[in-house]
């Protein structure tokens, strides 16, 4: 790493950061309804966003920085394994064409806000609802605690905060500077603030990776070298391989689907969804959101040039920084960290609305004030956006980064349990609340001590959630854990629900209806949140 | 409710198992990993593994693009047919 701080990249990375803090405080002023004071506005944007910002704000959030520093990270580091990402985000598309469009519906019918809404309007069950709820915030938080991870690894490579200080307030100043920022935007902006937000930030990543991918192997001498010298570095290292070994097949494809299966029940992947203003917005959007998996795909392969550019790292986060500030032009650089940076702020800030927006609906208003009025609703909302970030803070500050990483594992295999439920209750009202809730706990009891009992393979001092795959049982091969205990939390599901039909235990009230699930924005009992003049022009 | 039997379109239809088959193609490719986990034939030297699976990226994305016509032409069909 060089010594001292890059005064170029750094002008230019604070530059385009106050330029996105001025668009995040104007957002809230951008497309402005008059009940401005209900969860809608705030925490969904008005349920009126349009196929192109539906896509910016989808991609602005699924694709975080992390995703962008630790995909490469794992390329760099074990070389195709790393690449399930791929395949992953493939597979996520045909899965919402499916499934969201129902949920899109039926919330609007019923004014659902998050997930568990719809489970308890479904089931009946304000223990299942909380138990999808408690799942949600759970999963999420750590998944903001590693944006803030991301942020601090820019800053590290900069010169700035981080290790190269040993003042531990000079340290972390930067990255509460940064945090104070995003907070203040979200309180006072809403979802409105990353989705304006979250068109700097993909314009600014594009740009980057269309640079990067031409420009670097052309300087590196052309991609035969670059595979040529990671094949090397994986057969010396001993670890690591450039194609998928027999023996991995397994690992990688139910990773790859568990994740997919998981993206999409994340609370701020389903709060980005039904700030869409129509049902045909998501359909469009899973026909054009695959551009981001090519441009994963790209970024992922930095990984190996990186790894031929001579980057030697300890932290294989840090390579994909690294990289940037050794082979672009400092101005260049700056731009590049700029878009990791502001690659953070988007998600964490439609992470802590999604995380806010759980806590308010499905545990204030459910169990400690069911008669809060909108007001109320939005202006816990606000503060709990606030708690949730500092929760987050804390949690990075305090505790090693292991700590975030190994949560945020499983995050993903904890947040893939409330798929039955919610997938399931979007199609058919045959599983039985009980049954869901004990699937839920099985797979969650099941995945967490499964993840607990890996050991890391390159750290020996690490005997704990050293990875996300542990022998299947019965398959013997290996593979993803939350796949595993997605599977037994089905099996128990529907074992149940036969038993508690037999035993004519009670279903619970069913308030939703068939039709419920097929409305689209104009009919009747739909909101249309547009202004009338232009939803009336469409019909 | 009304007492006159409906006459309903079938729920199965070949248009509808066109889309069943776009949907599901992407999971069979991606996840029978044996199918493309070798190096050659190389694209600009990059191994097979790697531009196979970013052209898939593309391959499902035309996929869905027809799953998502071929429903919008089946809905309207259907919303036609019964008003």
């Amino acid at each position: 790493m060089k010594d001292g701080v890059n005064g170029v990249a750094l002008g230019v990375f604070v530059f385009l950061f106050l330029a996105v803090t001025v668009l995040g405080f104007l957002a809230a002023r951008w497309r402005k309804a008059e009940n401005e004071h209900s969860l809608d506005e705030w925490g969904l944007g008005g349920r009126s966003f349009g196929t192109w910002i539906t896509w910016f704000l989808l991609g602005g959030d699924l694709y975080t920085a992390y995703t962008f520093v630790a995909v490469p990270a794992a390329i760099y580091a074990a070389g195709a394994a790393g690449f399930f990402a791929v395949p992953y985000t493939i597979l996520v598309y045909p899965l919402i064409f499916t499934f969201l469009p129902r949920l899109w519906s039926v919330s609007h019918r019923h004014g659902y806000v998050t997930t568990s809404d719809f489970v308890r309007g479904r089931f009946g069950s304000k223990g299942l609802s909380l138990a999808v709820a408690l799942t949600g915030i759970l999963a999420t938080m750590p998944y903001i605690a590693l944006q803030l991870v991301g942020i601090q690894a820019v800053l590290d490579v900069m010169g700035i905060g981080g290790s190269a200080d040993s003042n531990w307030f000079m340290k972390d100043l930067p990255l509460l500077i940064a945090f104070g920022v995003l907070a203040a935007y979200t309180y006072s902006s809403g979802l409105r603030a990353p989705a304006l937000i979250a068109f700097v930030k993909d314009a600014l990543i594009y740009i980057v990776i269309a640079v990067a991918i031409i420009y670097i192997p052309i300087k590196l001498g052309g991609f035969e070298d670059i595979f040529a010298s990671a094949n090397e570095k994986f057969t010396k290292a001993g670890a690591g391989a450039l194609v998928s070994p027999p023996a991995a097949h397994w690992t990688y494809a139910t990773l790859a689907l568990g994740s997919a299966l998981a993206l999409f029940m994340y609370p701020h992947s389903i709060t980005a969804t039904l700030s869409s203003k129509s049902r045909d917005v998501i359909r469009r959007n899973t026909t054009i959101l695959p551009l981001y998996s090519l441009m994963l795909g790209l970024l992922a392969l930095l990984g190996f040039m990186a790894i031929k550019s001579g980057v030697s790292v300890t932290n294989p986060q840090l390579a994909i920084p690294q990289l940037f500030e050794n082979m672009f032009p400092s101005w260049f650089a700056g731009v590049a960290f700029a878009a990791i940076g502001i690659g953070a702020l988007v998600p964490a800030a439609i992470m802590s609305i999604a995380a806010a927006n759980l806590f308010t609906r499905n545990i204030y208003k459910d169990f400690i004030k069911p008669d809060a009025t909108p007001e109320q609703e939005t202006k816990v909302s606000k503060l709990v956006s606030l708690l949730v970030k500092v929760g987050a803070l804390v949690f990075v500050l305090t505790m090693d980064k292991t700590v975030a990483i190994n949560f945020q594992l499983l995050g993903g295999i904890w947040i893939l349990q409330t798929f039955p439920a919610l997938v399931g209750g979007l199609f058919t009202r045959w599983f039985h609340r009980w049954a869901l809730l004990a699937g839920w706990a099985v797979g969650m009891v099941y995945g967490t001590v499964a993840a607990y009992n890996v050991a890391s393979p390159t750290n020996a001092a690490q005997k704990h959630f050293g990875g996300s795959n542990a022998e299947i049982p019965g398959i013997g091969e290996m593979g993803y854990i939350g796949l595993t205990a997605f599977v037994l939390n089905v099996a128990v599901t529907v074992v149940l629900t036969f038993a508690l039909k037999a035993l004519k235990a009670p279903e619970g009230v069913d308030e939703t209806e068939p039709s419920d699930y097929t409305a689209d924005a104009g009919d009747p009992g739909v909101a249309v949140e547009l202004p009338p003049a232009t939803a009336g022009a469409s019909h | 409710m009304s007492e006159v039997p409906e006459v309903r379109p079938p729920v199965v239809t070949p248009v509808r198992v066109i889309i069943a088959v776009c949907l599901i193609a992407p999971f069979v490719a991606m996840l029978w990993v044996g199918s493309y986990a070798r190096t050659d034939p190389t694209l600009i030297g990059i191994p097979f593994f790697y531009w196979y699976q970013m052209l898939w990226v593309l391959i499902s994305s035309a996929l869905t693009m027809t799953a998502y016509k071929l429903w919008q032409r089946d809905q309207r069909a259907r919303r036609g047919g019964t008003e």
